[in-house]
């Protein structure tokens, strides 16, 4: 399959597996895992090998390593009793310059370092002795910023993506990362190393389940939660990275090698092979993943000066949606109602459900149908809205609602009951009135509004209405 | 052997931008100056410091992390070239250090008995951390000086605080122990800065100090209260306040460096004498030196004159609190 990414790979950092395989079945068996992922590393096309390590941190934005040859003896600083790790790589200066580019281009601070005796991490230099010993591809390297949250570490991945177009290569993705990351603290029997805790152990079996079915973006989305729970390496960084790289989705085969302790952490060798080729999302920016709708503002993609990004209109604003994997190919149940006409939901729910006489829309906003279109919206050069058309987002709000009822068969005459939620309620209550009282009268639904501290993207207005299908007149809409 | 002693204590922070700023030779990258309020504090702490005759600085540092209990160098001598992996455009350093390993093998029993997990490093490629050759250059750029180097143990970050402040008393007591039984004269640089939120960017020109300033001005008021404290002579109020300062202020006393120094000096209830206090790329630093031996000298000064204590002195209260307060000279 053609695109940048030929496999992506989660291994573990410490350095047991390499310098004292032979004292733990554990990181005996680790150790194998990484012999069975170089096997396959050896038989691929890659260009180059790109890891990202949680051990190599960074304060100011990102590092990139752009010595072309570095080499050191490396004792770990906690577990030097095991032994130096001498290493020399070959890295991609070239791609390096690239993704710093990349980088920088999406408003971070980066950095090349070519100095000698650069403290390559012992997770890169791990990985890189069990992968790539004979340094057949190779190497690049981007640290992990550790004031980074998540947004900022996907579009650090997608940066790669997007160097990686830029220079015509395909790469094996190496993410260097630990999964609950509790060690036991003081001295153990290697023989009888063991995860520090079950409830660690049954989130680590619960994320490399998912991961083992090739669903990086639900791992990625359950990051903070298994952060939480078992104290993931870095906050689950590494995983954020490799998701934003790889754009964002389930669409992977996977699988588990292995998963062991080092020390009481959880350690495992996972692989992703994308099914559908690896290629930067158009639009990307620096969104906040979370959401079931990403806004693209106009401002970091006029930064990326990536011509192949949409270019939203002034007063316009886009959203993609991500479809609910789970529900595709099912029919709707009974009573469900799917607009065509109307803006497709942007989660798992329908436009409306009817239960008995009446029927219940789900919260609609503004956006055009068929499009990503939200009127009424002004951007600043840095993607973030700063104005907004109450009047138009009402209106069109309004619009989509009859929409919804008319392919349910009903009208706007039929609706018993509104709820508002408005983002400015001091600001945008009188011309919300005012566009309402168009498709209202004072004698129809009862109506609540309520000011909210913000919607799901970048909307002003959104109505949630209930309409009655039973026999009874319509005289409460113009 | 035994008697031997602390001389001082001195909150050492490590920012590579003062090594930076003083154009050593033994650094590569040059600069223009720079953060010269910090520099010139230390420059007045290590004169009160040297012209004491230590015999050996203990440095304390966040940058050598454990997880499996707490660290000593125990090789006598180590050279080689320590590269910041945060900064590294600033501070790519020669060094060449010698450690008192009779010292460092003390700690390490004295740790064991205290319950502690300790271990003894003896691996030679080992590279010494950036964060204590920062101090150490610092307090004593001639290097002449032996020095002993004690890691950094995680358990604040897998536990809470509050254990790993009470990990490091229980180290910072047998550090004291340790240094009574060597006969040494002994300086402990813990080697933390305060309020501990960087900038994530930095000017073209680093060292332009049009852009330094606090992260926000929250850090500075609590930087500001923990340097009252030590300027009272407060170290037991001080101490408590730690885990609050830590999550207030992204402290870097997480590291345990001022509980441990703190702990080895036995509470001081002296003053301790703030030499400079500055930002770093956001970040709050002070240099603070508590003067243990002049202290405690004092105190006896004072006794075998029979003078009744002076208020100034003691921050104006009553002699029977100074009394008590000075009971935590060691």
């Amino acid at each position: 399959m053609n695109g940048q990414v030929a496999a992506a790979y989660v291994v573990p950092g410490l350095p047991h597996p390499l310098l004292a395989p032979e004292a733990s079945p554990a990181w005996r068996k680790l150790r194998g895992a990484y012999a069975r992922v170089a096997a396959e590393i050896e038989a691929t096309d890659a260009d180059l090998i790109l890891y990202f390590s949680t051990q190599w941190l960074s304060v100011l934005g990102y590092l990139f390593q752009a010595d072309p040859e570095p080499g050191w003896t490396l004792v770990d600083h906690n577990w030097h009793e095991f032994g130096a790790m001498k290493y020399k790589m070959r890295v991609d200066t070239e791609f390096a310059s690239a993704y710093a580019r990349e980088v920088k281009a999406m408003g971070h601070y980066a950095r090349e370092v070519n100095y000698e005796g650069f403290p390559i991490d012992t997770g890169v230099v791990v990985a890189q002795a069990l992968l790539n010993p004979s340094n057949r591809f190779p190497a690049a390297m981007v640290s992990c910023n550790m004031y980074a949250e998540k947004q900022e570490t996907l579009s650090i991945g997608q940066a790669a993506v997007r160097a990686l177009e830029k220079t015509g290569k395909r790469a094996i993705v190496v993410c260097v990362t630990g999964l609950s990351n509790r060690f036991e603290v003081e001295e153990i029997d290697p023989l009888d190393d063991k995860l520090s805790s079950l409830k660690d152990d049954e989130w680590n079996r619960k994320i490399l389940e998912i991961l083992g079915e090739g669903r990086l973006e639900d791992v990625s989305e359950v990051m903070r939660e298994f952060s939480r729970q078992a104290n993931a390496d870095m906050g689950g960084r590494g995983i954020w990275w490799l998701n934003g790289l790889c754009g964002k989705h389930n669409d992977f085969s996977g699988r588990v090698f292995e998963y062991q302790p080092i020390w009481g952490t959880g350690a495992a060798l996972a692989g992703l092979y994308p099914k559908r080729a690896i290629r930067p999302v158009p639009g990307w920016v620096n969104d906040e993943a979370d959401l079931v709708e990403r806004f693209v503002g106009a401002g970091v993609k006029a930064k990326a000066s990536d011509s192949s990004a949409a270019r939203p209109v002034a007063g316009e604003a886009v959203i993609e949606n991500r479809r609910d994997e789970a529900s595709r190919g099912e029919g709707p149940p009974s009573g469900v109602v799917r607009a065509e006409k109307a803006p497709e939901p942007v989660g798992p729910y329908p436009h409306a459900r009817r239960v008995g006489d009446f029927l219940f829309l789900s919260g609609c906003g503004p956006r055009k149908p068929g499009t990503k279109i939200i009127p009424g919206v002004v951007i600043d050069a840095e993607g973030n809205v700063v104005a907004h058309d109450a009047e138009a987002q009402t209106r069109s709000v309004l619009e989509n609602i009859k929409a919804i009822l008319e392919e349910a068969g009903a009208a706007i005459e039929d609706v018993v009951d509104v709820q508002v939620f408005l983002t400015d309620m001091k600001r945008d209550f009188a011309i919300f009135n005012k566009v309402y009282g168009e498709y209202f009268t004072k004698s129809g639904p009862t109506r609540t509004t309520v000011e909210v501290g913000s919607l799901p993207t970048p909307i002003a207005v959104e109505l949630k209405v209930t309409a009655y299908l039973g026999p009874r007149s319509r005289a409460g809409a113009r | 052997m035994g008697e031997g002693k602390i001389i001082a204590g001195v909150l050492a922070p490590h920012p590579p931008h003062l090594v930076y700023a003083e154009n050593p030779p033994q650094n590569e990258p040059r600069s223009e100056g720079g953060w010269d309020a910090l520099r010139w504090g230390y420059e007045r702490c290590r004169k009160s410091v040297l012209a004491q005759k230590p015999d050996v600085f203990l440095v304390h540092s966040p940058h050598w992390m454990t997880v499996v209990g707490h660290h000593v160098l125990g090789l006598p001598r180590f050279q080689g070239l320590s590269v910041d992996p945060i900064f590294p455009h600033l501070f790519r350093f020669r060094y060449d250090v010698r450690v008192d390993v009779d010292l460092s093998l003390l700690i390490h029993e004295e740790g064991r008995k205290a319950g502690l997990t300790m271990k003894v490093m003896r691996n030679p490629d080992f590279r010494i951390d950036y964060g204590a050759i920062t101090s150490l250059y610092l307090m004593n750029p001639a290097f002449d000086v032996p020095m002993v180097s004690i890691s950094c143990n995680n358990s604040p970050y897998y536990f809470s605080n509050e254990v790993g402040q009470e990990e490091m008393k229980r180290l910072g007591e047998a550090t004291a122990e340790a240094i009574e039984r060597s006969g040494k004269r002994a300086v402990l640089l813990a080697s933390n800065s305060l309020s501990h939120r960087h900038f994530t960017t930095e000017p073209e020109i680093p060292e332009d100090m049009s852009h330094e300033h606090i992260y926000h001005h929250g850090q500075y008021l609590w930087d500001m209260q923990v340097l009252k404290l030590m300027r009272e002579g407060r170290s037991r109020e001080l101490i408590d306040i730690l885990p609050e300062f830590m999550d207030m202020a992204s402290a870097e006393v997480k590291a345990g460096a001022l509980t441990w120094m703190i702990s080895a000096l036995g509470f001081p209830a002296y003053p301790a004498e703030v030499h400079g206090y500055g930002s770093v790329i956001g970040t709050g630093n002070a240099v603070v030196e508590w003067a243990h031996e002049r202290m405690k000298n004092e105190r006896a000064h004072e006794r075998e004159e029979g003078r009744e204590r002076t208020r100034g002195r003691w921050g104006g209260q009553a002699d029977g609190a100074a009394e008590e307060r000075t009971g935590g000279v060691r």
